[in-house]
């Protein structure tokens, strides 16, 4: 396999599509760390959905119980942020007034399909907010990796999970490439540092289209 | 007088039956009713159906496992998706011994709010083409796709405040809302424990979260301190 970006470089890549002004929710895990990398210059309001908009930093000390963010961590409030309950926080996402939604993957579809909560081998599942965040927010970004460790592709034909929602992701962004959902199907626009167009449709189940400027990720 | 205080939180669950539907307020460390779970814990109470947003992430639900007293939970995050760190639902749960009814955290909200607010039910996007939507109505809705969910209430709903006034009025502290504020209005009988009682009179009207009509007992909340490390 390829070697690709780390976690980090991952939601580097990602922050970069965080534009100032926007309301954004960052799902738990990979998503999360998102946040460290948005340029100070922007102003993005981060919504939490267990109940507030502008939540700031993840707090190691010094933390007060009932002020976390959706994973459970302790974070700081910044000024102008606002609390509000479970039902009207949804209320807000299902009435697409949140811009943007990042959320990690399982498997994601050609024709944008989204599997997230479940590996049905382990059973169980939560699926938390992500249905809500899927078919409610404006624009669905997923960021994972690629392939699974054992190199099975993760985007695929067809989901062969249970589905989070369908025909909800706009862009995916993984250690290897950012792609983007058309309506034609998948259009590969730009790659990792040292990673082929030919490396990334080898570890991609669904047939990739190459953008007229496919490019090198600027990290 | 209206006065809604209970003396001690044993007293406030004191006439919990055996085989009710309980809701319990909170989301992992904020807003959860510990003081109050722990009585239901004392009292014994079992063959409960759990109503919350999640279980075993840091709430001290997990303790209500510990002798059985839970027959199913309907929540919306239950399961870790990795191995580390069970809770004791999550090993009672794969064992069978317990059921799941796992449900989208909006949907969850609103079928709550529904509950309360005396509709029959509502449509919404999440969901569609997913396991959820198996056997719900699906209908079209100017060009999209909606699935029908139903109320949701339950015969008790155990809540945690920042403060709370003798009519039963309270506030909330930082995400503590969560959902404390939707099950506050969709159970027969609501508890409140807070971390301060007032005289009625003393909260801001302008700031009041959930209005008193809706809560029917307040006790003070004890401490206990909650962290969730994933």
């Amino acid at each position: 396999m390829p070697q690709g970006l780390t976690r980090e470089l991952i939601a580097l890549r990602v922050a970069r599509e965080l534009h100032d002004g926007m309301y954004v929710n960052l799902g738990i895990g990979l998503p999360t760390l998102v946040a460290n990398f948005v340029d100070p210059s922007v102003q993005i309001i981060f919504q939490a959905e267990n109940g507030i908009l502008g939540y700031g930093g993840i707090l190691e000390t010094d933390f007060d119980q009932d002020l976390i963010n959706a994973g459970g961590q302790p974070v700081g409030i910044l000024p102008g942020a606002c609390f509000f309950g479970s039902d009207a926080s949804f209320a807000m996402i299902r009435g697409r007034h949140v811009d943007l939604a990042v959320l990690g993957g399982l498997q994601v579809s050609e024709q944008g399909d989204l599997a997230n909560w479940i590996v049905p081998e382990r059973g169980g599942g939560s699926i938390g907010g992500a249905m809500d965040l899927a078919a409610g927010a404006r624009r669905l970004i997923v960021a994972m990796e690629h392939a699974t460790p054992a190199g099975q592709p993760k985007i695929l034909r067809r989901c062969t999970y249970p589905l989070t929602a369908q025909r909800c992701v706009n862009l995916i962004v993984t250690d290897l490439a950012v792609i983007e959902v058309t309506a034609d199907g998948l259009l590969l626009r730009e790659l990792a540092p040292g990673v082929s167009a030919a490396d990334v449709a080898a570890l991609t189940e669904a047939p990739l289209h190459h953008a007229a400027d496919l490019r090198e990720m600027s990290l | 007088m209206i006065d809604k205080v209970f003396p001690s939180p044993d007293a406030a669950v004191a006439d919990i039956p055996d085989n009710v539907t309980i809701m319990f307020g909170g989301f992992v460390s904020a807003g959860s009713p510990t003081t109050l779970i722990l009585a239901l814990q004392r009292k014994g109470v079992r063959g409960i159906t759990g109503i919350a947003n999640n279980i075993g992430l840091g709430d001290k639900l997990d303790v209500l496992c510990e002798q059985r007293q839970l027959r199913k939970m309907i929540a919306s995050f239950a399961i870790r998706a990795s191995g580390a760190r069970a809770s004791l639902f999550e090993q009672q749960y794969r064992a069978g011994e317990v059921e799941l009814e796992v449900v989208p955290q909006g949907t969850l909200a609103e079928r709550i709010r529904a509950a309360g607010a005396g509709l029959g039910g509502f449509y919404t996007r999440t969901g569609v083409g997913t396991p959820v939507a198996e056997g719900k109505e699906v209908r079209e809705i100017d060009g999209e796709l909606y699935l029908f969910e139903r109320p949701l209430g339950a015969d008790y709903a155990l809540l945690k405040a920042a403060k709370a006034d003798s009519l039963g009025n309270l506030v909330y502290h930082g995400a503590g809302r969560n959902f404390n504020v939707p099950m506050a209005t969709a159970a027969r009988t609501v508890i409140a424990e807070a971390d301060e009682i007032v005289p009625a009179g003393s909260l801001d009207p302008e700031l009041i979260v959930t209005p008193g009509i809706y809560v029917d007992r307040v006790v003070l909340a004890e401490r206990h301190v909650l962290r969730w490390f994933g």
